[in-house]
């Protein structure tokens, strides 16, 4: 979901800020499905926040190690985002209640052939 | 499969299910590191990444006043149009109601 989210946003200005506390500015050149991101354009946003990197103009940063991305609010359909994870929490739901029954459906026949053999 | 079906009649809320009752609707999230936010909830997955509009995010830190060596709990706010939060980072996820005043 998120995935695709975020390949709708390409090319958009975003705000990375860290969980080590450090802001970056840059466009969104690509995302993988870990949702590590590269930036492009790097600049200043939060004056304290910001390490100095003046050398960079580009960067890969690991999904695992982003706290917040600030996002431009004209950029996102709310309406379509609400729809879309209505329908991930509903996908994932309808896999996790067919996998619990394979599991039961495969205990219930191991008992059912357990009884047979203690009933003789 | 006949417990499967009664869920679905009575539509058994699970943990996600309340979340998923709560999109469009104010909510409060509780985040590592004394943070908390609040803002509408606009999309969320099973990992608990979020995307939330209009969020204010509050962090709490304690200051220990040098010359007095009392405690004092300072709070910082900020407030972002739209803020997509990494799921690992997520403690509680909790519905306001969206009339409620702040």
């Amino acid at each position: 979901l998120f995935y695709s989210f975020f390949k709708t946003l390409v090319g958009k200005d975003v705000v990375v800020e860290l969980k080590n506390d450090l802001s970056i500015c840059g466009t969104l050149q690509s995302v993988d499905q870990y949702l590590n991101i590269n930036l492009n354009d790097i600049s200043v946003t939060d004056p304290n926040k910001y390490p100095h990197m003046m050398s960079m103009k580009n960067c890969f940063i690991r999904g695992s190690v982003v706290r917040y991305v600030q996002l431009p609010a004209d950029e996102c359909d709310t309406v379509e985002l609400q729809n879309a994870a209505r329908k991930e929490a509903m996908q994932s739901k309808s896999v996790a209640a067919t996998a619990s029954a394979a599991a039961a459906g495969g205990g219930g026949g191991g008992g059912g052939t357990g009884g047979h053999g203690g009933a003789h | 499969s006949r417990q499967q079906a009664l869920a679905s009649l009575a539509s058994i809320e699970e943990p996600m299910d309340l979340i998923r009752v709560s999109l469009d609707e104010i909510v409060h999230v509780k985040m590592r590191n004394e943070r908390e936010l609040r803002g509408r909830l606009h999309a969320f997955d099973s990992h608990l990444n979020m995307v939330l509009g209009d969020v204010e995010e509050t962090v709490t830190t304690l200051e220990i006043d040098e010359e007095t060596y009392e405690e004092v709990y300072k709070a910082t706010k900020r407030t972002v149009p739209m803020l997509f939060v990494r799921g690992d980072g997520v403690i509680l996820v909790s519905p306001i109601g969206s009339s409620q005043a702040a």
